[in-house]
């Protein structure tokens, strides 16, 4: 999935008058961060070798945009809509299984 | 003891995906583990500083729990009238009996150790069912830098740079822990992001502590400390096996060791990873180093003994 | 204020502060955050003394600081509980950063103030530099004359911080040691009558909702910030009608009417005095004894400072020849206090308006006399006759 595809609902309405808006500056859901993709922000991608993955979820507890996907204990992707390219999953991932490398999207 | 990866992984994120805090930042990993080690519900509160400013810019949250933010140098005192909100309303039969909510509070080293000081103090001897969470990356990150005093001795910032006479910041961190635990708290620990299991068992115990708790952790920022991202675990582990950085636990007054490195590390090993201190690599400040590591050991030594480890 | 008591309630000889306690246990909220300081730390000693027995089911925040007490004030009631503290003078100052947390985030706190000097030099006695200066912090204010009015104030804030249209906080404010320390005469409401009043509060978003989670004081920049302050005008805007027809509602259960402000004797004067508080008995004294040597004044005291009622202000005294407004604070813009600002402003577009002074007064305690209001009206008068206004500013009772 890129950017834009997710739809993720946010009860304030995009550029709403003040009549509109909640009172408070309250945001009345959690989670609506979800709604903005900072992969844009990515200069290195980390690519995935699903083949070498164990599964270990290193990379998942300490990634820091919790773009690691984690499926019934299995990893199964990155969200590449939220993925900062920072490398922290790539280092965290065991020397000798090295399933996660960082590319440069550009090159 | 917090459950395996596995198992954590299985619940929802606390902290969500879309937060604009920089690539590679380290306090959106301590605070989703400090939010993972729990399956109560939580409230947090938290002071000005880079985690609130990147987490909840209108209308994006990054909080899927109750969260709120109030002003810088008091995260303890609103969390503790959360708190009394909660004291109360359950006396009253308003919220039901077998409900328990857990209390949160996150600062930075500046709204903690600094202008939060104060209210943080009083909330903790008040004995508020609370955890406070001290997110330390060892300066006033969302300003620009600025030093507070956990910034480390001789790093620059931009109220302490290193210039043509002066070598950084001239004073040394202050013992925030220590302060903490001679509060008489049930809980007092110190961790480091690095080791998730140790964190999310610190901060699991300070969760269902009955009373005060409060946890420090190191959680580098890669900006002001001048580092690749990809690099900040291996930092840690440096600021840990140099002793930089101690892991700790003060349970009812007994102090306990929870790591201690086989081998000690120069702190060298641990400054020159990071361009804050690139100066004091220059001709003319060995003398700077010197003390560095001579106050550093100096301070081991003393946890060593108040853990009864000095073995 | 009507003097005609609907039922026969008994009246009960207690201090300013004994009766804005006594309103406390009898709101009986959910907590109260506070930290001492004199004069108002007798009313937060009182309502202890009632949580030590039982008499509330008040959860009490002993803060280390007024900055906590308002923080945690406002932290209890984000939470979605009923949230109050009180303070004075320095307090007020210390919290300042936090009224304005506290109105933008829409927390309806209430909060009893003894008004008090302000430092330096330090002095414990009243005058209303602290809560003037907090007059743009998004706050409603209420002034009340005497013990009666500060009890009488207290319970209606709650239903105007909580109502829909405004969730904003409220200060209520007696005067320091005149009426927060001297015995009157106040009739007391039953317990069961003030919890009839004033409801339950059901928050919109408590946080301790924790299945529905929200976000409280978010980061605002340019796209929503201006909207967000928006909506706080109009709070206040709205707060005037709701005012009123929560006075209506008090009066129906007290016999005691309230509105934004008290006229005496004022509708067919030529001279009055516009003034706030606990000065307002002495002027209206010196009105009766005026009166009787022939002389047209009267009085407007000032009930709600904020919002500002300017239209009805000006409503109630085009018709007269002069005024002079009463100022127990300085605003040091060189050009008097608050109120005198306000007031003339208000009557900036009308063409029919009265000549106007502005006198500071009773700064830190200092007494306010019959003497004193007396040669105001001399002054009022002195004015009409020669038709000149002379300094705008004066100062009433200092030395030279
Ligand atoms: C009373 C007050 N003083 C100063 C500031 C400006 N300010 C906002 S965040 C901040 C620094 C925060 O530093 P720290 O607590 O270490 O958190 P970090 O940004 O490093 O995460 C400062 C000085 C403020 N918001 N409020
Ligand atoms: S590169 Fe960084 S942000 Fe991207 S998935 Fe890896 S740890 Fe997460
Ligand atoms: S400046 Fe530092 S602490 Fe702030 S978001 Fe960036 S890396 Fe994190």
């Amino acid at each position: 999935m890129s950017a834009g595809e997710k739809v993720i609902t946010n009860p304030v309405k995009a550029n709403a008058g003040w009549k509109e808006l909640p009172i408070g500056g309250i945001i009345p859901q959690g989670g609506t961060a979800r709604g903005f993709f900072t992969g844009g922000w990515r200069s290195l991608t980390p690519v995935w070798d699903a083949e070498k993955c164990i599964s270990c979820l290193q990379c998942w507890i300490f990634c820091p945009d919790m773009a690691i996907q984690v499926e019934g204990g299995k990893m199964v992707g990155i969200d590449l809509d939220y993925c900062k390219g920072c490398g922290i999953c790539a280092a965290a991932c065991p020397p000798r299984t090295a399933a996660i490398k960082m590319v440069n999207e550009g090159a | 003891m917090v459950a395996p990866l596995k198992q954590l992984s299985l619940r929802p994120d606390r902290l969500t995906s879309g937060h604009r805090a920089c690539a590679g930042c380290g306090f959106p990993i301590a605070l989703k583990m400090v939010l993972m080690s729990t399956e109560d519900p939580v409230v947090v509160a938290n002071a000005t500083g880079c985690a609130e400013v990147c987490t909840s810019i209108f209308p994006y949250t990054a909080w899927d729990v109750p969260w709120i933010h109030s002003a810088f140098e008091n995260a303890a005192a609103t969390i503790s009238g959360v708190e009394a909100a909660y004291q109360s309303l359950k006396r009253q039969g308003k919220i039901a009996s077998d409900k328990t909510i857990r209390f949160v509070a996150f600062g930075g080293d500046g709204g903690t150790y600094d202008i939060g000081f104060q209210s943080l103090s009083g909330a903790m001897e008040r004995g508020h069912n609370m955890l406070y969470v001290c997110y330390d990356n060892g300066a006033y990150m969302n300003t620009g830098i600025q030093r507070s005093s956990a910034t480390p001795y001789g790093a620059s910032t931009s109220t302490s740079p290193a210039g043509k006479v002066r070598q950084g910041k001239v004073q040394y961190r202050k013992d925030l822990a220590a302060i903490m635990a001679a509060h008489n708290i049930p809980y007092v620990a110190q961790a480091s992001i690095h080791n998730h299991r140790d964190l999310m068992n610190k901060a699991q115990k300070g969760l269902e502590t009955d009373g005060p708790a409060f946890l420090n952790v190191l959680a580098p920022c890669r900006l002001g400390w001048g580092f690749d991202p990809k690099n900040i675990l291996d930092i840690c582990k440096l600021a840990v096996d140099s002793t930089f950085w101690t892991l700790f636990e003060v349970e009812d007054g007994k102090w306990k060791l929870s790591y201690k490195p086989r081998n000690k590390v120069q702190v060298t090993e641990f400054l020159k990873t990071q361009s804050r201190f690139k100066h004091l690599f220059k001709k003319g400040n060995e003398e700077l180093l010197e003390q560095i590591q001579a106050d550093i050991d100096a301070k081991w030594e003393e946890l060593l003994e108040r853990c009864g480890a000095n073995a | 204020m009507a003097v005609k008591q609907k039922t026969v309630a008994e009246s009960h000889a207690i201090t300013g502060n004994e009766a804005v306690a006594y309103a406390m246990r009898q709101i009986n909220p959910d907590v109260v955050a506070a930290y001492p300081i004199t004069p108002a730390t007798e009313i937060v000693q009182i309502f202890s003394n009632y949580h030590a027995d039982g008499l509330v089911d008040t959860e009490m925040v002993l803060v280390e600081s007024e900055h906590s007490a308002m923080s945690a004030t406002i932290g209890a009631s984000a939470a979605g509980s009923r949230a109050m503290t009180a303070t004075s003078s320095q307090g007020l100052l210390l919290m300042h950063e936090m009224l304005y947390v506290a109105s933008g985030t829409r927390t309806p706190i209430v909060m009893p103030v003894v008004n008090r000097a302000v430092s330096a030099p330090l002095n414990i006695h009243c005058d209303h530099s602290d809560t003037m200066g907090s007059r743009d912090s998004g706050w409603i204010q209420l002034y009340g004359e005497n013990a009666q009015e500060g009890y009488d104030n207290l319970i209606q804030s709650i239903r105007i911080a909580e109502h829909p249209d405004v969730m904003l906080p409220v200060m209520t404010m007696t005067d320091g040691f005149i009426t927060s320390h001297g015995m009157e005469n106040v009739f007391l409401l039953e317990d069961e009558e003030v919890q009839a009043f004033i409801g339950g509060f059901k928050a919109a978003y408590p946080l301790l909702d924790t299945d529905n989670p929200v976000t409280f004081g978010p980061v605002d920049f340019t796209d929503y910030y201006f909207e967000h302050r928006r909506q706080v005008f109009e709070a206040m805007v709205n707060a005037k009608q709701v005012i009123l027809d929560v006075a209506k509602e008090y009066e129906r259960l007290t016999g005691r009417s309230y509105g934004f402000f008290e006229t005496y004797r004022l509708d067919d004067a030529e001279m009055a005095i516009v003034v706030l508080s606990s000065a307002a008995g002495t002027t209206r004294f010196v009105v009766d004894q005026l009166r009787k040597q022939g002389m047209k004044v009267g009085m407007l005291k000032l009930r709600v400072f904020r919002p500002f009622p300017a239209t009805e202000l000006v409503e109630a005294l085009k018709h007269v020849g002069a005024i002079a407004i009463m100022d127990r604070a300085d605003s040091l813009s060189g050009e008097g206090g608050p109120v005198g600002a306000e007031l003339r402003a208000a009557f900036y577009n009308e063409e029919k308006r009265p000549k106007a002074v502005n006198y500071i007064y009773g700064l830190g305690g200092r007494d306010v006399t019959i003497h004193h209001i007396e040669s105001v009206y001399k002054d009022l008068a002195n004015i009409l006759e020669t038709g000149v206004v002379g300094p705008t500013v004066r100062h009433l009772g200092v030395r030279e």
